[in-house]
């Protein structure tokens, strides 16, 4: 039995010998490369570009500018299609732009024999401008008579709201909800643009193997959806392109986009087929593919004086930046995942979502929810205060439990193990005696805080998106199995819980399952890759259907060979057994070479699922932190921190863990120190790399405690549900609410750095100065 | 007007003489020329670490040590490090502690616990010393958590 085990890595050989072949690692000899040509303006359009000079240099093969692109918009987000023409993406793209939306944005395109000829080749390139003022802040963004950044769009990419009284789950208007309340609470909560910073760059490259069809390898998450969208860009049937995922360098949600795909495309198809690879500068990659859109909210909570929560309204901004990319759903998808997590109380959610110019935000971690759950956990925060309530008591008292209906989907919540992960995260941090014990500790320069945060997310995008995933497995030679999914691992482990899961079913060792780990449109089952935590969940169900499917042919084969009936007969560790006298008749290799050479009967075994699930499980789950704030030196000290998680059963306890580490470590680094800084005014990004881009190092961080609580999730294969992206959510309203307890003092922003607690500090009179001259 | 040089040094114990394009980094005469794509870029400017080889047993990160200062001194490389069909020390501790996810960084990390465990095995390291010496390596996925107990284990390969 493989599942709850904490077995290796199926991958981890590969990996720690260097053997394990990333995109760049599959060079092509005489591969060209592309570099883009980007604006060095944030807003405007391109008056004149010559690129006579860049065109002659010796080494050069072509220089393309948007002059050369076809006039075809297309859409980016690595969302499944939608048949429903009012849930597709917008189109808002070209392979190359004239108009200026971004600092970075993609104007022309210089392919050359080596990198450097072709970094020389673009500093050659004489470009003049037309600028304009860049729209930076929401306000400036919306003023009526604001230049549109896309023509015909106002500068909002979308705008929805939800709210308990239309949907009738609960009765009551919020507003009369807070009008009743004993006290309203209010807070404006912001958080800032962050990147993924996945060590590998983005990278791609393609050739034409034939005339006609072109072939792309590509560090994706999502190669089914990369194949489609290169099609509809350039216009050609989809068949006509295939798209390789070997291993990838992280993702984090950053290649759930298509972002290089295309244009690699577009200049094999130039070149006759010749290769072109695009591999993008760190610099490049921080600015020029996606980042986390920035939100501002505003909360307002009611609350009763026993503690219930009986209102919440919540109305977002969240930044698109220059293109639509993922827009709009990142703030309908926080909106909703939150939807679990308190689904007793009138609620009311409104977004909008705004062009900006600023990069392109897009998917990462978590979705929406880092932004949405930051301020509904910080309002909740004030809410318990206001009325003198203990932090962790008065989740309790609001928090869904199983049975509750999510307040959106009007579903029962059929697992749901919170309150247990708030009593054992409680428990870990002794809670109470370090409550006492830290009262004496809310003066003087050196304070101490506790801090908690709940989270609520869900385990795939269904309704809103369809959620189908594929399953291959067939019988070798030698009695083990292949598994081949169109499931993409990241580095998040999938490949390894796939084969734990058919190992399961099929009642094999998990050593002698292979999973396939390179995904390639032309085999691969169809899949839509890694993104929304879903693949476990969703894999689930395919995986178990064909494992379980490829059991029954193994099984009647064995009936065949025995005369005996295959429902007697079962596998066990690997050999075929009859149940009714627990003989052992044969082993799967003796198995299987009779399915494949007896000349009368068998075949080949494989089975071959696709399956689409129709639930969506909510997961859940919460941050407890013990912080020391040293107020002199505005700085915060994680003492103690866990994350505890409902994630239904838990497939491998090991790398589960590691998920949620991993998620704790980019929640802290958002809380303190991730920020990727632009000038309000002009648009200019200041720290585009990974020395002043400050994402926690191996000695910024303390050691990261998880625990889970399991439950069983009826609506997976094996009881389980997302893990992936949920840790980083609740670390930095966790650390919020601590230097709330620790201080007094409320920061509502994000990042809590030291520049900003020292404004904060100085304001609230924890911090003298001697005058203004000294700051 | 590139101008080529012979150097000759030992890449994993193996005597090589190549005639290098100076500009080359060692990384790219490492990938390029010989193959060895074990080694990673992330950044090409020394923040990531993900391209960390030994240069007579130093740590170094080789997208920024020209490949033409390596003459006659001794490279080693991930490559090296497996012996015989078997994982090293380090590496078995990585892939015991659960210490890998996306892998990029890995090799890297690995040759910079090697190089750390070279200088203090047997020794009383502090959880603080090991911090310290693989800050120059940065990891997106673990939050150095599951790689902080990879090497304790390969500093300490008894203790359980």
């Amino acid at each position: 039995m493989a599942i709850g085990k904490s077995v290796n890595r199926i991958d981890a050989i590969a990996k720690v010998t260097g053997r394990a072949e990333y995109t760049e690692d599959l060079y092509k000899p005489g591969m060209l490369v592309a570099r883009y040509f980007r604006s060095s303006i944030a807003h405007g359009r391109v008056k004149n570009i010559d690129v006579e000079k860049a065109k002659v240099l010796e080494g050069v093969e072509a220089v393309f500018t948007f002059k050369d692109v076809p006039e075809n918009k297309f859409a980016t987000a690595g969302h499944p299609f939608s048949i429903d023409p009012d849930h597709q993406d917008v189109a808002d793209r070209l392979l190359l732009t004239r108009d200026i939306r971004f600092m970075g944005d993609e104007i022309a395109i210089v392919v050359a024999q080596d990198e450097i000829i072709a970094s020389k080749a673009l500093q050659l390139i004489e470009i003049s401008y037309d600028e304009y003022t860049p729209l930076i802040l929401p306000e400036d963004i919306l003023k009526k008579d604001a230049r549109q950044i896309h023509k015909g769009s106002s500068n909002i990419v979308g705008e929805h709201q939800y709210s308990t009284r239309d949907l009738q789950v609960i009765s009551g208007d919020v507003d009369d909800a807070l009008e009743k309340a004993d006290y309203v609470v209010e807070g404006n909560f912001e958080t800032v643009m962050v990147q993924h910073c996945h060590l590998e760059n983005h990278i791609a490259y393609a050739y034409m193997d034939d005339l006609d069809r072109i072939v792309i390898v590509s560090s994706t998450q999502i190669p089914h959806i990369v194949r489609r969208i290169v099609s509809e860009a350039l216009n050609m049937p989809l068949s006509r392109v295939r798209v390789i995922k070997p291993f990838i360098g992280g993702g984090f949600g950053n290649k759930q986009d298509v972002v290089l795909e295309p244009m690699v495309a577009f200049l094999t198809l130039k070149l006759d087929g010749r290769a072109v690879q695009i591999n993008l500068s760190r610099e490049e990659c921080m600015t020029g593919t996606r980042n986390r859109h920035p939100f501002h909210i505003n909360v307002k909570t009611g609350v009763m004086k026993d503690g219930t929560m009986v209102a919440r309204k919540m109305d977002a901004i969240s930044i698109t930046g220059g293109y639509a990319s993922h827009g709009h759903a990142i703030a309908a998808a926080g909106g909703s995942k939150q939807s679990s997590l308190y689904p007793r109380m009138a609620t009311k959610f409104h977004a909008r979502t705004l062009y900006a110019n600023i990069p392109v935000a897009g998917a990462m971690r978590a979705y929406g929810s880092p932004q949405v759950i930051y301020a509904l956990e910080c309002a909740t925060e004030d809410a318990a205060r206001k009325i003198n309530m203990d932090s962790v008591e008065f989740r309790l008292k609001n928090i869904a439990r199983q049975d509750d209906i999510n307040l959106l989907s009007g579903k029962k919540i059929l697992s749901c193990g919170l309150a247990d992960c708030l009593l054992k995260g409680k428990a870990f941090m002794d809670w109470d005696k370090k409550k006492k014990e830290y009262e004496k500790c809310k003066s003087g320069p050196i304070r101490k805080g506790l801090g908690v945060a709940c989270l609520s997310y869900t385990s795939g995008t269904y309704p809103v998106c369809v959620e189908i995933a594929g399953a291959r497995i067939s019988l070798n030679q030698d009695g083990t199995v292949h598994v081949m999914v169109g499931a993409t691992e990241i580095g998040q482990g999938s490949d390894t819980i796939v084969a734990q899961m058919a190992a399961e079913t099929l009642g094999l060792a998990y050593e002698h399952v292979r999973v396939v780990q390179t995904q390639d449109t032309d085999v691969s089952p169809f899949d839509t890759g890694a993104y929304a935590s879903r693949q476990a969940y969703v894999v689930s169900n395919a995986v178990f259907r064909a494992a379980a499917d490829l059991k029954k042919k193994i099984l009647d084969h064995a009936g065949l060979m025995t005369g005996k009936k295959a429902r007697d007969l079962n596998i066990i560790n690997g050999k075929i057994v009859d149940t009714h006298t627990n003989a052992f008749l044969m082993d799967m290799k003796t198995l299987a070479i009779d399915s494949f050479y007896h000349k009368e009967r068998g075949c080949q075994l494989t089975a071959d699922v696709s399956h689409k699930t129709t639930t969506n499980a909510p997961v859940f789950g919460c941050t407890f932190v013990d912080i020391t704030v040293d107020i002199p030196l505005c700085k915060i000290k994680i003492n103690k921190i866990i994350n505890v998680h409902d994630s239904g059963i838990i497939l491998n306890p090991v790398q589960a863990g590691g998920q949620v580490h991993g998620g704790v470590f980019m929640g802290i680094g958002a809380a303190l120190s991730e920020e990727l800084m632009i000038n309000p005014a002009t648009g200019y990004i200041y720290n585009n790399n990974l020395l002043d881009y400050k994402f926690p190092t191996f000695m910024d961080l303390p050691q990261i405690h998880h625990d889970f609580v399991e439950t069983f999730e009826p609506t997976s294969g094996y009881g389980n549900k997302s893990l992936g992206e949920p840790p980083v959510i609740s670390p930095p309203p966790a650390i919020r609410n601590a230097l709330l307890d620790a201080t007094g003092v409320s920061i509502n922003s994000l990042p809590i750095s030291p520049h900003k607690l020292f404004t904060a500090f100085k304001k609230n009179g924890l911090m003298v100065s001697k005058g203004d001259a000294d700051v | 007007m590139t101008t080529f040089r012979e150097i000759t040094f030992s890449i994993n114990g193996r005597p090589r003489t190549l005639y290098i394009d100076m500009r080359k980094s060692l990384l790219e005469v490492l990938r390029q020329d010989l193959g060895l794509t074990g080694a990673k870029q992330g950044c090409g400017v020394g923040e990531c670490g993900a391209c960390s080889v030994l240069v007579d047993e130093v740590l170094v990160d080789s997208c920024i040590y020209l490949a033409i200062w390596a003459d006659n001194k001794n490279i080693r490389t991930i490559e090296g490090e497996a012996k015989n069909g078997k994982l090293s020390r380090v590496q078995q501790a990585y892939v015991d502690e659960g210490a890998v996810q996306c892998g990029f960084c890995t090799p890297g990390f690995i040759m910079a616990t090697t190089s750390f465990t070279q200088k203090c095995t047997g020794e009383k390291i502090t959880e603080d010393e090991i911090r310290k010496s693989h800050a120059g390596n940065l990891c997106r996925c673990t939050g150095y958590q599951n790689i902080l107990k990879a090497v304790e284990k390969s500093i300490h390969p008894d203790k359980e």
